[in-house]
């Protein structure tokens, strides 16, 4: 086990990171940011918020973050190695779970389960915003714009696609 | 793979029945299109797909499968399509499912990471991408509050408290992942128990 190899570090880091992200992608977001920047110092601040940004706009599930990331620390091999290990783990525990309890049950732990666990992935969340919001918005355009866009997404069902790309055109035009 | 999807679905007379088990390379393509189709998350298309489209699975099934890989760990989307295939068509599914949905978003996530390792560093790409991150931001946050709306509406002291404190450990203080969940998580099932012991009793 070789400890200098930047790939064994990316299927270490997010193999193990996997497992925890319970809630989905976004609420693993802190802890990629923790790691990719502060800890391993893989990307800087700006990068990781132009990744966020980039997988985002990009078709796919938001999860392909870590694609960019393996990409930043180790070309197309690490780009592999971390949508692998972010991925196949927690898809194959999935399968043998889903196989035990394929005959349905009356048993009420999986709702207790998810019961307990939805107020922690959306404080994960809520924290992956914040952190997010610290790194990119630093002038008060740019924070207007996300407040804005907050506002706009939380009341109506417009696709997200089209306040992506207005965010990219405020940008072109040099006002964020 | 051709038939067009909301129509089709409305037509009488084969509406209760359900479609045959699909095949591997079906499973792929399928898996793909939603995948490719999906910017900024692929669960809508995924239900689309396989509730509307092609019928492999009515609405309960689903709600019951993508609950499942709600609670487990990793990224959901995923879990479902290994789930989901390999209920129809054992491993092999699970795995052509799974590639599906991974191989081609991953392709051009490389491009775009080879591009931007190129060209990242461009003015006017860094303006755009710089836009692009404060409307992501603002998208997550929408998302954070609609999630967070029905714990304000039944007024889920204990839940607030549990998602307030798992912010400012991760978001404020900076604390590892591990060690936050490895404290909030038995916490929260304890509390969650107790808070249904007292009301069923």
């Amino acid at each position: 086990m070789n400890n200098q190899n930047p790939i064994w570090a990316l299927i270490s880091t997010f193999g193990l990171m996997s497992l925890f992200a319970v809630g989905g992608a976004a609420a693993a977001v802190p802890e990629m940011h923790r790691i990719a920047v502060d800890v391993h110092h893989w990307m800087t601040e700006k990068q990781f918020a132009d990744a966020y940004a980039i997988a985002q706009l990009s078709p796919g599930p938001n999860v392909l973050i870590v694609t960019l990331i393996g990409y930043a620390v180790a070309g197309i091999p690490g780009a592999l190695a971390a949508t692998l290990a972010m991925c196949l783990p927690t898809a194959l525990l999935a399968y043998y779970v889903s196989r035990l309890l394929n005959r349905p049950s009356r048993s009420r732990w999986p709702g207790l389960l998810q019961a307990a666990l939805v107020p922690l992935s959306i404080g994960l969340m809520a924290a992956s915003a914040l952190i997010l919001a610290q790194s990119t918005d630093r002038t008060i355009a740019a924070l207007l714009l996300t407040a804005t866009v907050a506002v706009i997404a939380s009341v109506s069902r417009i696709n997200p696609l089209w306040l992506l790309l207005a965010g990219g055109l405020l940008g072109f035009a040099g006002i964020v | 793979m051709s038939t067009d999807s909301a129509p089709a679905a409305q037509e009488p007379g084969i509406s209760a029945t359900p479609a045959p088990p699909p095949g591997l390379p079906a499973l792929f393509l399928a898996f793909a299109r939603m995948s490719l189709a999906g910017f900024g998350g692929v669960l809508v298309f995924a239900r689309h797909a396989i509730v509307d489209q092609h019928r492999w699975m009515t609405a309960d099934e689903f709600n019951e499968t993508f609950a499942l890989c709600h609670f487990l760990p990793g990224p959901n989307i995923v879990n479902l399509s290994m789930v989901f295939g390999s209920r129809l068509r054992g491993i092999a599914g699970g795995v052509a499912a799974f590639t599906g949905l991974l191989l081609p978003p991953t392709l051009i996530m490389t491009v775009l990471a080879i591009a931007y390792a190129r060209f990242g560093d461009v003015d006017v790409l860094r303006r755009i991408l710089a836009g692009i991150s404060c409307a992501a931001v603002g998208l997550l946050i929408a998302v954070v509050f609609r999630m967070m709306t029905p714990l304000f509406r039944r007024m889920d002291v204990v839940a607030l408290i549990l998602m307030t404190g798992v912010f400012a450990a991760i978001g404020v203080l900076r604390l590892p992942l591990q060690a936050v969940l490895l404290v909030a998580v038995p916490v929260s099932i304890g509390v969650t128990y107790l808070m249904r012991r007292k009301v069923a009793a």
